[in-house]
């Protein structure tokens, strides 16, 4: 649901076509959301089915316009004042580990270190992003720690299972070198969750 | 020249069937420009990892080279004159001098040094300003903020002409965005060409690190590979 929310915030700012919002969408959120442009008349038509926006009159003919209605408006007002949706989706990670520790001759904690490892390596990425001051555009600063935070839980989520997985053992940590790569590449997981988040 | 080089080091602590090794077998290399952080669980051996790269401690077994100086070979007052002038320590635990000024807490390890006042003064200034600090340098630490308070033992780091900048939790009592800042100054140290060691158990605060290296017992379990050039994140996200 909010990649049509977006649009209809982006509309609220003033009428606009399909190109134009899926240019804005995509620089305002980093290139992190890539849309295609099926994608966004598919939302405009969802929305103007719903009666949330609808063609605006602009003189362009080979463009068609829209522009948010009173409706829309509302329905956008709503999305800014409630919480999101945050019921608990698939994450490839969580089951890996969840399998990892049962699996048979399998040392679940070189299955940690690897995805650990995977993790702070996307973080270091995402914190050469702030290496510049990002004041000067704080949607963008938001968006870096957004996952900034998101990988740094990550981190903090494999320390925990290590944590536990010691104490289960009774205080011995597994071999010292890490077993097998991160899942798809960390990087690889964040765009697969960005791409789930977009199509909800 | 590799700034700061530890070669097959084992610490050793107690003796008899209470010997403990804190460190095995540990190898790694800091290069000038380089900011490497250290992670690892309680007990891992990080702070002892960092005792000993500083001259504070000295190793059981194996080599800690200091710009190519084995730090073994060194006496007392050798060892004590390369610490004052080429290493840099930053802890959790500020000690700052109550009575001293923000700018004599900076020039203090300079003076001790046998530099004259009036260059030393100079030096303090020049550090803090890099911490953006210069108009602070006539307070007292009671009335700095704690996030002051650590720039002013990051200025005392790195005054003069010191290159190792070894900081152990810098970050540990700061909120979010003030522990950020603390970052960028070591950051920028190692930006300048000074080489600085990290410890933290704060994988947000290991990410500005050039490198994470993992401890496990004592060992170096595991290590970062920082990709670069086009196939990082950062060029596929970065939009200026």
């Amino acid at each position: 649901m909010s990649v049509p929310m977006s649009l209809l915030a982006l509309l609220d700012e003033g009428p606009n076509f399909g190109l134009r919002l899926k240019q804005e969408f995509e620089w305002r959120t980093g290139g992190i959301w890539p849309l295609n442009v099926g994608q966004v008349y598919t939302s405009l038509d969802r929305l103007e089915r719903e009666g949330l926006v609808r063609p605006a009159d602009s003189g362009e003919e080979r463009q068609r316009v829209y522009e948010i209605t009173p409706a829309g408006q509302e329905r956008l007002a709503a999305w800014f004042e409630r919480p999101v949706d945050r019921s608990p989706g698939r994450d490839q990670l969580v089951l890996k580990l969840v399998m990892a520790v049962r699996h048979p001759g399998l040392d679940p904690s070189g299955v940690i270190q690897a995805e650990r490892r995977g993790a702070v390596e996307v973080l270091q990425e995402y914190t050469r992003l702030k290496r510049d001051p990002l004041e000067d555009d704080l949607g963008w600063a938001f968006l870096v720690d957004s996952l900034i935070f998101q990988a740094e839980a990550r981190v903090r989520w494999l320390d925990a299972c290590e944590a536990r997985l010691v104490k289960a053992r009774g205080g011995r940590t597994g071999g010292p070198r890490a077993g097998g790569e991160p899942t798809s590449g960390d990087r690889g997981a964040e765009a697969d969750d960005a791409r789930e988040e977009a199509v909800r | 020249m590799t700034t700061l080089e530890l070669a097959r080091v084992t610490k050793r602590f107690g003796s008899g069937h209470l010997e403990v090794d804190a460190l095995t077998d540990v190898s790694m290399g800091v290069q000038p420009g380089e900011l490497v952080a250290v992670m690892g669980p309680s007990g891992s051996g990080k702070t002892t990892l960092l005792s000993l790269a500083g001259g504070l401690d000295t190793a059981s077994e194996g080599t800690v080279r200091v710009e190519g100086v084995d730090l073994s070979s060194l006496g007392a007052r050798e060892l004590a004159r390369l610490r004052r002038r080429r290493i840099g320590y930053v802890f959790q635990q500020l000690n700052l001098i109550e009575g001293l000024t923000a700018g004599e807490n900076v020039s203090l390890p300079l003076e001790l040094d046998g530099v004259v006042t009036r260059s030393a003064r100079g030096a303090a200034l020049e550090a803090l300003a890099l911490m953006e600090m210069a108009e602070l340098v006539d307070r007292f630490p009671e009335e700095l903020s704690g996030g002051e308070q650590q720039r002013v033992a990051i200025a005392r780091a790195v005054v003069g002409e010191r290159i190792l900048l070894l900081a152990d939790e810098p970050t540990g009592a700061l909120d979010s965005v003030t522990g950020e800042s603390v970052l960028r100054l070591l950051r920028g140290h190692c930006d300048r060409g000074g080489a600085g060691v990290l410890v933290t158990h704060d994988a947000r605060f290991a990410a500005w690190a050039d490198r994470v290296v993992f401890l496990r017992d004592g060992r170096i379990a595991d290590e970062t590979r920082a990709p670069e050039g086009p196939e990082s994140l950062l060029a596929q996200t970065a939009r200026r």
